[in-house]
């Protein structure tokens, strides 16, 4: 009963809500409580005012007021510097199973107004990357004592739910218990891009679920938060096996030679762009500070050949996609022209990273049940 | 970046300790100095941030930041350049046993000041994580409060203020650490600034509790200025000092310079060098007759951690509780331990103690007669040419005038018979010297005297209009006892140098003795300056330092408020910190809040919605232009109008035009379209 009546409140309060394109911070959506900070500030304030009376110092009362007001005011600076924030999700590169999803936000400030220390947060306390849209300037990480385990959360939650679900204090709780978060800054009327992490870890479509943007600036006795929660999803690869050599010769279209024409051929650097995979970034390029570079290949022309299902040899349908996923890479880094050949259709020969992408957005979704943006789930 | 908040911490630190050090132990001192140092090299060789160590990343930590690849985390950094916890440990132990050593026990005010002294500087030494500064902080803070237990003066209120700005901007680094310089003084300045209203608004309502609400430990106050012994050199010595004693303000005319005698400790008691009160069981109230030259007046004393206060002689009416003894001191139960402010009236014409109790008459003869034997025999001498206690008097004062006697800050020093030593060897004193030996004489020779000490005179300030009295206004005179005038008031440092009851003591005194600043006579600007300066501590002292349960009721009253209670205070102290928060809030969040669009936008936005509710949205992804062209495919009929209108919309909000009949153009005909 009393669950309900917590749950039906906090519906009333938090407003759990899917959204899609831009959402506004406007002052109905922005929560603010005092953190530990707070309170141990309010208690030393108190020792100050019993000092101040006993002594009779009167500039000791100025000081503790000051103090005191500080501390007030520092709450309408908190929640003033999430207030009016548009954000709105960017797009989400595939990755294959087992990578980490970034999942891209743009965070708008129109005001003449700089934002500090703005703090993203996912469900189960995932931290945030930083990429600013040029450079890599300007990341940098507060530490704390590292990030819980599920076991750790999943307990927390329980032990959350047998006391009540106070908000307040579940949230308190998980923030201190994840603490190791990235934070970032947007600048007076200007934009910051964010790249949010998530690990992949099965294929299909991976939800970016429900984010906690909050800040404590900027004396951190208040903690004012955000939820985001956007229909950003993020198409999950299955993890491609190691080493499984092409099927040459046992597919009928296949004419079972093969053209060795080379393995990826490094062709040279280009800026990087917003939503470039990580992996093809020039770590190497970064570290003599010519900036962000990405490594770019080339691929020659190639033979034709048909990637089957029914080829695969393993048992399991998990597993012969896998094989699948790493055919279809080879075939493409090979330069050969490849068609896809799955139980209930196929795709026909072709080239490139389009086909490429193309073959393995099936792969990944093959039978799968058709994934909609799911309902707006009740609290949490 | 955290080498700066580093040294942000130990400048805070610093500031807010720095006053200290005049009253502690020097070895306290330079231990702390030394911890500060050592902490600040330690941050400036550490090539990067000992603070908020990524230690999460050595071990067990997984990494977090996507974009950062193999090898290039920071290195783990196992060798902590702190100082090794047992070592910190020793020094604890060391400097507390020290402090107990010193001081003797380890309770009280002094020693819990020092202690915290200490404290502040080792947590420096282990500070790494954000909590630890967080603690420095408060500490900071909490040190500036120890701060006002010894002054609460205009400067050490600024320099606070300064401490404070410090103390926040370091506050707001811990908190943003890539945050430049000048946007974390401006955040500080602006939280700062905004504080300040409403911290008038608590101060005024705050309802106030007159403490102690606990026993103060003997230490609380140090007391200064008068004693209530006087020996060769110790009023001298009082004269170095600038420091006030009290302010005066007159009620009317003040009366002459040579008239305010604030009246002291009276000294009854003689052992051949110094004068004491004595003890006396007499609780007889004084006998004030032909009492004449009414003054009304209000004193602000200076705390002093004595019992007696200062009036003019004789006061007969005084606004806060005290006592007047049988030998005319006003005396309080409780030291003045704060800041007090009395009003009083004295009678500058009086005949005190007519009638003398035969006890007290007899105690006003005793001296010591093993000393002094050369002044003994020159009292009995005058006693015996004398025809009444009168001509004693007189002849004893020709005497001083006339033998040569001199003035002087600076007297050498006296042997066992300082009496005779001074009247008949050096012949160079202070007023206590003069005092001292006069009641001696008197004695010797049958007169009954005692010694009274106190301030004589002080420095107009026609600024506020009022008189300062300082440490250096100190004085000393005899009182002797006559035939059918009672006590009469006999100053012999008159007779010597009279300058000194016209004008003060530069007067008296030439510049080039050790005289303090404003004793002498310093440059007309400078004294302007300096008064000028004092009226405003007078405020001060008045409004922001005394301002207590009765302070706070009377202004109240005077602002309007009827029947000033807990619960009205409470109660507009909440309103008024109310409506200013709100107003800072209207002000902080309005320039946020989105702008409307221009009329254009909003015209073209209206015919959007239209064009929606009849079944026709615009795409997300839809320029005007792509708009009309679907448009037209769907509705011919409105072809024409639509595509004229999405050119023109697309003009006015993308070209470069600005022209203001073309908007209008505009507007026109998006009102007038049917759709």
């Amino acid at each position: 009963m009393l669950t309900r009546l917590i749950t039906r409140f906090r519906n009333w309060l938090f407003r759990p809500k899917i959204e899609h394109g831009t959402v506004t911070l406007t002052q109905r959506r922005i929560f603010i409580i005092p953190t530990r900070q707070g309170f141990m500030l309010a208690l030393v304030l108190v020792l100050m005012l019993l000092g101040d009376i006993n002594y009779n110092l009167s500039l000791g009362y100025v000081l503790t007021f000051l103090l005191a007001m500080m501390a007030v005011m520092s709450m309408l600076h908190a929640f003033r510097n999430l207030a009016h924030l548009e954000i709105s999700p960017g797009r989400a590169d595939a990755v294959f199973s087992g990578e980490t999803a970034q999942f891209i936000l743009h965070f708008h400030n129109r005001s003449k107004l700089p934002r500090y220390q703005l703090c993203l947060r996912g469900g189960n306390g995932e931290a945030v990357g930083h990429l600013a849209a040029s450079s890599l300037r300007g990341l940098r990480e507060s530490n704390g004592d590292g990030i819980p385990t599920k076991e750790q959360l999943s307990k927390e939650i329980r032990a959350g739910k047998t006391i009540g679900h106070i908000a307040a204090f579940r949230l308190w709780r998980q923030r201190n218990s994840n603490r190791r978060i990235t934070c970032f800054d947007v600048p007076a009327r200007q934009d910051s891009v964010v790249a949010f992490p998530l690990a992949a870890t099965k294929r299909g479509w991976l939800e970016m679920g429900r984010l906690t943007l909050y800040t404590e600036f900027p004396l951190g006795l208040f903690y004012s938060w955000s939820y985001l929660h956007f229909d950003t999803r993020c198409l999950v690869y299955p993890k491609p096996l190691s080493d499984a050599p092409l099927p040459f010769g046992n597919s009928p279209g296949g004419t079972g030679k093969r053209s060795i024409t080379g393995d990826d051929d490094f062709a040279g650097l280009r800026t990087y762009v917003a939503g470039d995979p990580l992996p093809r970034i020039s770590w190497k390029a970064y570290a003599r500070e010519r900036g962000l570079q990405v490594k770019q290949f080339s691929t020659p022309v190639g033979e034709e050949l048909w990637l089957d299902f029914s080829d695969a040899p393993d048992r399991s349908e998990d597993e012969k996609l896998s094989r699948m996923a790493r055919w279809v890479l080879d075939a493409e880094a090979q330069g050969l022209h490849y068609g896809l050949r799955l139980p209930g259709g196929e795709l026909p020969p072709d080239n490139g990273t389009a086909h490429r992408d193309e073959c393995l957005h099936r792969i990944a979704l093959f039978n799968l049940p058709q994934q909609n943006v799911p309902l707006p789930t009740p609290y949490p | 970046m955290s080498k700066h908040l580093t040294y942000g911490l130990l400048l805070s630190i610093l500031m807010v300790i720095a006053p200290h050090a005049e009253h502690l132990p020097l070895w306290v001192s330079s231990l702390c100095l030394g911890l500060l140092l050592w902490r600040a090299y330690l941050a400036y060789s550490g090539g990067h941030d000992t603070l908020l160590a990524k230690r999460a990343d050595c071990g067990n930590g997984r990494p977090v930041s996507p974009p950062a690849p193999e090898g290039s985390a920071p290195p783990c950094r196992s060798d902590d350049p702190l100082p090794k916890r047992w070592l910190l440990m020793l020094i604890t132990f060391a400097g507390i046993g020290g402090i107990a050593v010193n001081f003797r026990t380890l309770f009280g005010r002094e020693v819990g000041v020092t202690l915290l002294m200490l404290l502040a500087a080792l947590k420096l030494m282990e500070l790494r994580k954000p909590r630890d500064a967080m603690a420095l902080i408060y500490l900071a803070c909490f040190i500036i409060i120890t701060n006002f237990f010894y002054s609460q003066s205009i400067p050490t209120a600024l320099y606070m203020l300064a401490a404070l700005m410090v103390i926040v901007t370091t506050w707001v680094h811990l908190q943003a650490q890539n945050i430049a310089l000048k946007p974390r003084l401006r955040i500080a300045a602006v939280l700062l600034l905004q504080a300040l209203p409403l911290t008038l608004i608590l101060f005024i309502l705050f309802p106030r509790v007159q403490g102690p609400l606990w026993g103060l430990p003997q230490d609380a106050y140090a007391s200064s200025g008068l004693d209530d012994k006087m020996s060769p050199g110790s009023l001298s010595r009082l004269s170095l000092s600038d420091a006030v004693a009290f302010r005066v303000s007159y009620n009317g005319k003040p009366p002459p310079r040579n008239q305010m005698y604030w009246r002291g400790p009276v000294l009854w008691e003689f052992d051949g060098r110094t004068w004491t009160p004595g003890r006396t069981a007499l609780t007889v109230a004084p006998q004030f007759t032909d009492l004449g030259q009414q003054t009304d007046y209000i004193v602000t004393l200076e705390p002093h951690n004595k019992t007696w206060l200062f009036a003019l002689e004789m006061p007969d009416k005084l606004s806060v509780q005290a006592t007047l003894t049988y030998d005319f001191q006003l005396m309080r139960k409780e030291p003045v331990n704060a800041r007090l402010r009395y009003a009083a009236r004295s009678n500058l014409g009086y005949r005190a103690n007519l009638q003398e109790a035969t006890r007290q008459l007899q105690r006003g003869l005793q001296i010591p007669g093993q000393f002094n034997p050369r002044a003994q025999q020159l009292a009995a001498e005058w006693r015996a040419n004398s025809a009444n206690d009168d001509a004693v008097v007189r002849t004893a004062l020709s005497y001083f005038n006339q033998q040569g006697f001199q003035y002087t800050l600076e007297p050498p020093l006296l042997g066992v018979h300082s009496v005779d030593d001074f009247l008949f060897g050096s012949k160079q004193g202070f007023c206590e010297y003069y005092a001292s030996s006069f009641v001696f004489l008197m004695r010797a020779a049958n007169v009954p005297a005692r010694v009274v000490t106190g301030y004589l005179g002080g420095e107009f300030n026609d600024v506020g209009n009022y008189y300062i009295v300082r440490q250096s206004d100190a004085h000393a005179w005899a009182e002797v006892w006559l035939k059918n005038q009672g006590w009469v008031r006999v100053d012999p440092t008159g007779a010597i140098a009279p300058a000194r009851l016209e004008s003060g003591l530069s007067a008296a005194i030439s510049n080039t003795s050790a005289l303090p600043f404003m004793a002498r006579n310093p440059p007309q600007w400078m004294r302007d300056l300096r008064l000028n300066w004092d009226a405003l501590a007078n405020q001060w002292n008045q409004w922001v330092l005394g301002y207590d349960t009765e302070r706070q009721f009377a202004f109240l009253t005077r602002l309007g408020m009827e029947s000033v209670t807990w619960q009205k205070l409470a109660l507009n102290m909440a309103s008024g910190l109310g409506v200013v928060i709100a107003l800072f809030a209207l002000f902080m969040l309005r320039h946020l809040i989105k702008r409307q669009p221009d009329k254009v936008q909003a015209a073209w936005l209206k015919l959007c919605r239209k064009l929606a509710k009849a079944g026709l949205p615009r795409a997300a992804h839809e320029g005007a232009l792509d708009y009309a062209a679907r448009i037209a495919a769907v509705r011919p009929e409105l072809a024409d109008a639509f595509h004229d209108l999405a050119t023109r919309y697309s003009a006015l909000r993308y070209g470069a035009d600005r022209d203001e009949q073309a908007r209008h153009e505009f507007l026109l005909r998006a009102g007038a379209l049917k759709i």
